[in-house]
This record gives C-alpha cells, structure tokens and sequence, in this order.
C-alpha cells in the first residue's frame, strides 16, 4: 500500500526506483539536510507521521472521541438515564439559531422546536412531530441536572442545554423509555472508548512478554508458543467469544462485568501482537547491538527489555492502535447480543441492544443509525491512524 | 506432494486437539455441571431425586473422575461413537442437533466466499491497472467502510433498507409459505431472494481485504521486467494484465481461504442471530445463555474444526499452484 501514501518530503533518495535521476539527488532547497542526517529514530518518525494527512485527521478524532468519554457528564445535555415517560421514541430535534417574530423580523435566539403528541385512537400509540409554534430556547453553558465530574466536582453546568431545564431537548431523539440519545451516546462513547484502551493494555502485556519469549529463545519455547496462537486464531473468534461471555456469572456486579468483558475480549486479540513482536525479535536477536549487550553480561531479561524491545516501540503502537478498533466492535457485538454489558451500565452495544428488531428501527431509525455510526466512525478513525502509524514506524525503510 | 499433504495433516493434530480443548474448558466454565442443571430443572417441575440416585448418576456419567479423564471421555465419545453428549434444553442428543444447522452455517459460508471472490477479483484487479483513477478511489473507499462497518450493524441496516424501501420481509431463509416445502423452482428463487442479504452482510469485509491485497500483490507484480517484456514484444494489453501477473498475484485468492473462512463462519454466527437464520448461530447462542453447554461445545469445536479444514485445503490448493510452497 505504499503508493498509496505521499513520498516524505524529508527524503533525499528517490524511494520508488521510477525516478532515474543523478546518482545523487539535488537536495530540495529550504531543508537543512543535516538536520534529517542527525535526527533520532523518534524525530524521523514524528516527520514521516505529520506528512500523512490522512492519518493526523483521523488521530484527532481519535483524541476528540477520547475528549467525550472524559468529559462526558459535561458535555451531555441530560443525565443518560432520566426517563421521560411522556416523550418515549421522541424524533430527534434540530437546532435553529435564528426566530422569526410576529412581525416578520429574524432575530437571534438558538432554540429547538417542541414536540406536539398525537395518539392514535386504535392503538393507542403515541407519535411525535415537531412543532413549529412551540420554542424551546437553548444555550451553552446552562445549568441543569446535577453530576459530579468523576465523582469528585459537584456541578450542573452543562456545554449544551435547554435554558428552562424542565423542557425537553433531544437533538438526537429519544429510546422507549424517553431517554435523550445524545447524551446516552456520550455516556457510551466513556464505555466503549475505555474498553479498547484497557483490553489493548492487557493484551498488549500477554503479546508482547510471549512475542517476546518466542522470538528471543526460539527452540521448544518457541514452538509451544507459536502452537497456542495457531489454535487460538484458528478459533472463529465470534463462537469464541460468545462462549466466554456465557460463563460471566449474572450475579456480578457491572463493574466485574465489564472487566471481564475487556479480559474477554482481549484473550484473542494478542495472537497478533505477539506475531509481530516475535518476528521483529528474531530479527534484531542476531544484530550487533544484542551482541554487545550480551558480551557486556547483561541478563537475557535485561537484553529483551532494555535492548531489543524499545527498539520496537514504534511498531508495536502501531500494532496497538490496529487492534483498538478490533476490541470496540468486540465489545459492541457481545453486548448487542445480550451477553457482554448489560444495562445499566451504558456503552455502544448497550445502547444497539435497543435496535434489535426492525419493528423498533421502523419506529426510531435514530436508535440503529447513531449508534452504529459512532461505530463506524471510531473504527475508520483508528484504522486509518494505525496505518499512518506504521508507515511511519520504521523511518529507515523505503 | 504426497509427502507434503501428509505433512500438513500431520500438523494438524495438534491444533486439532487444541481446540477441542478450548471448547472442553467452555463447556465446564460455568459454575455447577451437567447434573446440577438437570437437578435444578426437574426440581422447577416437582419431582424429586434422592440423594443415591444422584450418586449413581453422578459415578454414571463420570462427573467425579478427574477434569483430564472427563475430557477424555467426551472426546473419545465423540471420535469413537459420534457421541456428542446430551442437550437437556432440548431433551436430545446433540448430534441429532447439530448436523443440519452446520450444513446451514457451512453453506452460506461458501456462498459468502464465492461472491468475496466474484467481486474482489475483478475489482482488484481494475484498482490495480487503473491506480488512482476515480474508480479506484471508489473501491479503495468501499474498502475502508467494508472493513470498519460490523457484520450485525451492516445486517440491521441491510433489514432496515428493505423494510422500508422494498417492503420486502427480511430475515430467515425462506417466505413463509416455502418454509418445509419440497424442492421446487419457485423455492429456489425464494432461497436466493433471501439468501442475499446474509452472503453480502458475510462477505463485505472480506471482500474489501482481498481487493486490497490483490491491489497490493498486482501492483507490485506490473511494474516486473517480465512484464514489460511481454509489453515491448507486442502483447496485447489484456494478455499482459492476465496472463502472469494476475495468475502470480492470484495466490491470495487460494490461501484466503484460510483466514476468509475463518471470518466468514464467525460472521455468519452473529449474522444469522440478527437475521435470524437457521444456522448455528442462534442455537448456540441460545444453548450458551441457558448453559446447554454440550451443544454449545459441540458447536464451538465443529466450527473450529471446520475452520482447520478450510485452513488445510487453502494450503494444499496453494501447493497445488505454487510448487515452491512445498518446499519450504
């Protein structure tokens, strides 16, 4: 996929073998090439990741998503799990900035429009449509429900909110119990994002002390370990999983569960990692730096850990970063299907648990479509910086 | 070869017995055994045990040996007498569960994987030959959403469409009225008209893998001397894009399915929950939440296996095409 990437500017070699230039390249004008000559292995890196806009786009969203799980009990309008039994299944409000008064002038005054309740005589269903007459002005930085921010900050300053708190505002619709979406799907964003980061730290910890192990001692070692990741990715991971999340005992606490889960889930996920790692060891086992680590009597733990394995750390990010996405859908999927998190603990499965039938989607399309979109976008996100990630992890290459 | 196939079936065993210990430590994890479940069910419908007939079960079905001598014996079952246990959600022995329902999953799983092939050939090898041309940005784009959209959500969204910009009755294999029917044209129409939605919901990530990686592959194959040998000595374009390139190039294609299939079984699993077909994805999922675990053992250690065949095949095929794979 390397052509698929803009060529460094950074570099002085034409990388691509097209170009049949002087033996040396005219330097481009306005580098220092000594700078790039002298610079570290980090500094290369860093200026071989900034050039690919793609993946610099993508990790800010990454960050922003990160930003929304932290900041969640501010940034969401409401709390996640006010129920408002008069608005179940409420369609999603949009926002005006500007209110045409009686006598025909626009003035300012963000607002979303109130819903007006019709209930079919038969069935007795009620249905929501917006209604044009009824503002509800809205503002930013409005009081509302109290939260504590990580459970330490007592507050009820929220980013974004209805200025009389006791109307409703549901920019992104409402589930059967009439609560807001928006700020349920910040809540999750907490959840969901959380879960790959720990599954990935406790996979990473698995891959790479294995990975390690592998490569570095070979022989018996090796072979046992590279025969637990054959069996391991053999398995069709779905079955698997499913398997292991039935055993979760229903009396845990959410909590248990959801360290379980991201246990689960990272179980399968190191297979990869520990790969990668041990094909890098068997690599650098044999260069000279090993070597002289060795002669100079350090000890093999101190050869894997000091030497060879900071040696990878670019690789082994971007590794991580690949399998962060892998982890979300993970989660996402078990706890659609009922068997990973459960109410009331609120994450993206959590909250498509809601979409499970095409009567519901029918109803409230707001249910399948923000959801998984967050989803989608999260996983697009981090696969592209994962990629930029290790196109830039081994600057020497070409 | 000979060697070689002997070789590779050799190797086998060991991932063979691997699994089948995976799905083993599945079925003892949940906290009791077979015998409390059953207890506790026939206590929920009033009848009584007493503690000697419990004893006699319990030596009966061997639940006091040692973990490695019950394991041995629910292997040996199943390799010796096809015996995979007792389902007691459903009153049977597994075995007359499974085998349908795995056809099922097996069948939609080779559909999936001749429509990944049907479509990620041509498309790659157009992304290849015509590289950064808008058709190309397309499918690189299709690529990246087919990877990052999940089966289930891609599924619902799939169902979602057609209820409601085909009102057609999604979900399930057949309309109601060929469900049990005897073969017929018309059933079969009913089939495809169905079966549609999973092998694309199955085959989307997939696809868009492979068409990157016959991108890749193709890439770096054009730009060969080879080929612009058969260029300069006056091939037509066709012939030099087909004719070694795309045959050397093709070797994913075979070896895909080893980590395709694999994908595939697990797609079709949550898939068919959502689209409710009759696969094992749903029985398994129901057998694990009511902690039927022999049959969902049984299922985890078939698709495993099924998986290891796949694996097996795609590298005999491979050796089959590519004779220096067997020497290596």
């Amino acid at each position: 996929m390397s052509d698929t990437h803009p060529t460094p500017t950074f570099m002085i070699l034409p990388s691509d073998g097209e170009e049949t230039g002087p033996a040396v390249s005219p330097l481009r004008p306005g580098q220092n090439p000594d700078a790039i000559a002298i610079s570290g292995q980090w500094t290369l890196i860093r200026r071989r990741f900034f050039s690919n806009k793609v993946a610099v786009f993508a990790g800010i969203v990454v960050l922003l998503f990160y930003a929304i799980g932290l900041f969640a009990e501010f940034l969401a309008p409401t709390s996640p799990t006010l129920a408002q039994p008069t608005f179940t299944y409420a369609p999603p409000q949009d926002i005006s900035l500007f209110v045409t008064g009686e006598d025909g002038t626009r003035h300012w005054e963000p607002h979303v429009k109130g819903y007006a309740m019709t209930v079919d005589p038969a069935s007795l269903r009620r249905s929501f449509a917006i209604d044009d007459a009824n503002v509800i002005p809205i503002g930013l930085f409005v009081e509302g429900v109290p939260y504590k921010l990580w459970g330490l900050f007592e507050m009820n300053t929220h980013l974004l909110g209805p200025l009389d708190p006791t109307q409703p505002m549901n920019l992104l619709g409402t589930d059967s119990l009439g609560r807001d979406l928006l700020s349920r799907l910040i809540f999750g964003t907490r959840i969901s994002m959380s879960i790959g980061l720990i599954g990935v730290i406790s996979s990473l910890i698995i891959g790479v002390t294995l990975g390690a192990l592998s490569g570095y001692f070979g022989g018996w070692t090796d072979i046992a370990i590279q025969r637990l990741i054959e069996v391991i990715s053999a398995m069709p991971t779905i079955p698997l999983w499913l398997g292991l999340a039935a055993a979760v005992p229903i009396a845990w606490s959410p909590l248990q569960v959801y360290f379980m889960v991201t246990l689960i889930v990272s179980l399968l996920a190191w297979t990869g990692l520990a790969r990668e790692v041990r094909g890098r060891f068997l690599a650098l086992r044999s260069e000279d730096f090993v070597t002289a680590a060795i002669l100079d009597g350090s000890g093999q733990m101190r050869v894997i850990f000091r030497h060879i394995l900071p040696s990878l750390t670019s690789h082994i990010l971007a590794v991580v970063t690949l399998a962060i996405p892998t982890m979300i859908v993970a989660e996402t999927a078990l706890s659609f299907l009922g068997i990973g998190l459960k109410s009331p603990v609120i994450s993206w499965g959590v909250l498509l648990q809601d979409a499970q039938n095409i009567r519901t989607i029918a109803t409230a399309p707001w249910l399948l479509i923000w959801p998984s979109g967050a989803v989608v976008l999260t996983v697009l996100a981090f696969n592209f910086l994962g990629d930029g990630m290790r196109d830039a992890a081994d600057p020497y290459a070409t | 070869m000979l060697g070689y196939v002997f070789k590779r079936i050799l190797l086998m065993i060991p991932t063979m017995i691997g699994i089948s210990i995976i799905s083993f430590v599945i079925i003892q994890l949940p906290p009791g055994d077979y015998l409390t479940s059953l207890l506790a069910s026939m206590a929920d419908s009033g009848q009584t045990v007493d503690a000697t007939e419990i004893a006699r079960m319990r030596a009966n079905y061997g639940l006091d040996d040692p973990m490695v001598v019950q394991y041995w014996k629910w292997i040996s079952g199943i390799i010796l007498r096809g015996d995979f246990g007792y389902s007691f959600e459903w009153g049977r022995p597994v075995s007359e569960l499974i085998w349908d329902r795995m056809g099922a999953t097996l069948s939609i799983s080779v559909a999936a994987l001749l429509f990944v092939w049907a479509v990620s050939l041509p498309i790659g090898i157009y992304s290849a030959v015509k590289r950064h041309s808008i058709g190309d940005h397309i499918a690189t784009l299709f690529g990246f959403l087919g990877l990052a959209i999940p089966n289930f959500i891609l599924a619902l969204t799939l169902m979602y469409v057609s209820y409601k910009y085909f009102d057609q009755s999604v979900g399930g294999l057949y309309s109601p009225e060929y469900v049990g029917a005897d073969w017929s044209w018309g059933r079969v129409w009913d089939l495809l008209k169905h079966l549609w939605i999973p092998v694309i919901v199955i085959g989307t990530s997939g696809t868009a893998a492979l068409i990157r990686i016959l991108r890749a592959n193709l890439t770096d194959e054009l730009s060969k001397p080879y080929v612009v040998t058969a260029r300069a000595k006056g091939l037509s374009e066709y012939e030099v894009i087909m004719r070694y390139p795309v045959r050397i190039a093709l070797n994913p294609f075979v070896s895909a399915i080893g980590w395709v299939l694999p994908q595939l079984i697990s797609g079709v699993t949550i898939t068919a929950i959502v689209l409710n077909l009759p696969t094992a994805g749903p029985l398994l999922l129901r057998a694990l939440i009511s902690q039927d675990m022999y049959l969902a053992g049984s299922f985890i250690l078939l698709m495993g296996v099924l998986t290891l065949i796949g694996m097996l095949v795609s590298d005999l095929l491979l050796a089959l095409l590519d004779p220096r794979i067997r020497f290596t």
